[in-house]
């Protein structure tokens, strides 16, 4: 690839040594008053011109198939004939990295859910026992409380033994729930190195292009865009250096207390 | 602060639905509805039911800036106090939402802790 490009550098800049070499034996005739000889050298540096024009696009041509063909899928599956780009693939694994954090945020909430009960139940019962314990220290219960708390204190035992099974059970299915950061993890990091690989290839392009566009005298005017600041941007991820962007709530709210809320 | 007010929660994501209903059900507020963009939040809204609105910024559709900026243009709506919930942290957003009549904004990641100060604090103003 270096190889490509110190070539496509090299047919460039021989263009411009060839085309500054011609212009000065332009300037030589004429002031010599050889127009016959001027008008051949004028016809001369437009063939150049032409030539070096024809190779760039040709291997900007190349180039361009070269790209497209390398994002089709490695065929290692053969399972299916049809004809699937890197790019196709690459949105199939994030939608699949959506499908499976959506699937463990839910699985980890339904637990969640189910066990929150199960702690409020035992945390309620043990401070009515508490309290009645209390009573009992203070030696201020009645025989009949008395056997009535055994038996509570029994029963609470027992479903304390069941529910806390349930709870420790639970805890371990919401560790196993966890186990989608590895998978996306993986998933995630060969897109990363897809999109890393389209953007080489894209750069790579565009140095072609220039070089088209400087034979022709194309000047390529950047399009500047007028950023809309209040189109969402979703989560910042290097907040700490970016001055347009707070970076975490103490920052929302001294931002907000300077507006007088 | 009335912990029967009916309270709508927006945004896209189911689950950021289910864990804000969950921690608004911890903090004692079990009557919450939702909505999962502007669009679908804005006519239940102008259906008068609601007390209090949560909502994301970045969704499909209608977004909650928009969402706000309508409801604040509503005769009927105009005064439902708006907590913005929401990964957006630009300051020129915050300041924004701010200037469109936001009554609190918490960015994402958040705690149960900065969601309850918040709601309390946009209470406190309101009861006093």
């Amino acid at each position: 690839m270096i190889n490509k490009k110190s070539l496509d550098d090299e047919s460039v800049l021989g263009f411009e040594d060839k085309l500054k070499e011609q212009a000065n034996q332009l300037k030589d005739l004429i002031d010599g008053g050889n127009v016959a000889g001027a008008l051949a050298i004028i016809s001369q540096l437009n063939e150049t011109r032409d030539k070096t024009l024809y190779q760039e696009v040709g291997r900007l041509t190349r180039t361009l198939h070269e790209s497209i063909r390398n994002f089709h899928i490695d065929s290692g599956n053969t399972s299916s004939d049809e004809d699937g780009s890197k790019i196709e693939e690459a949105s199939d694994r994030l939608a699949y990295v959506v499908e499976m954090t959506h699937k463990a945020a839910n699985k980890t909430l339904d637990l969640v859910e189910e066990t929150m009960p199960y702690a409020s139940g035992i945390s309620t019962e043990a401070k009515q026992l508490k309290d009645d314990w209390s009573r009992l220290q203070r030696k201020e219960m009645k025989p009949e409380e008395f056997r009535a708390l055994t038996s509570k204190m029994g029963t609470f035992l027992s479903k304390l033994c069941n529910d806390s099974d349930k709870v420790y059970s639970n805890l371990t299915a919401i560790l196993l729930a966890q186990d989608f950061q590895d998978l996306t993890g993986q998933v995630i990091n060969r897109v990363t190195t897809l999109v890393k690989d389209v953007e080489e290839n894209l750069v790579k392009l565009v140095t072609m292009a220039g070089n088209v566009d400087q034979m022709t005298g194309n000047v390529q005017q950047e399009a500047k865009q007028q950023e809309t600041n209040m189109q969402g941007e979703g989560p910042q991820m290097n907040a700490e250096t970016r001055e347009d962007v707070v970076s975490g709530q103490d920052d929302v709210d001294d931002l907000l207390s300077s507006l007088g809320f | 602060m009335n912990k029967d007010m009916k309270i709508l929660v927006v945004d896209d994501f189911s689950t950021m639905r289910r864990i804000i209903k969950n921690l608004l059900r911890d903090l004692g507020f079990a009557n919450t509805d939702e909505a999962d963009d502007g669009n679908t939040a804005l006519p239940m809204l102008q259906t008068g039911k609601y007390d209090f609105l949560v909502t994301d910024w970045n969704m499909p559709g209608m977004t909650g800036i928009e969402l706000l900026r309508h409801v604040r243009a509503d005769e009927n709506l105009k005064t439902l106090p708006v907590l913005m919930v929401t990964a957006e942290a630009k300051r020129d957003q915050i300041v924004a939402a701010a200037q469109a009549g936001v009554n609190g904004y918490v960015v994402k990641p958040f705690t149960a802790a900065v969601l309850k100060e918040k709601i309390d604090k946009i209470f406190e103003r309101i009861d006093s």
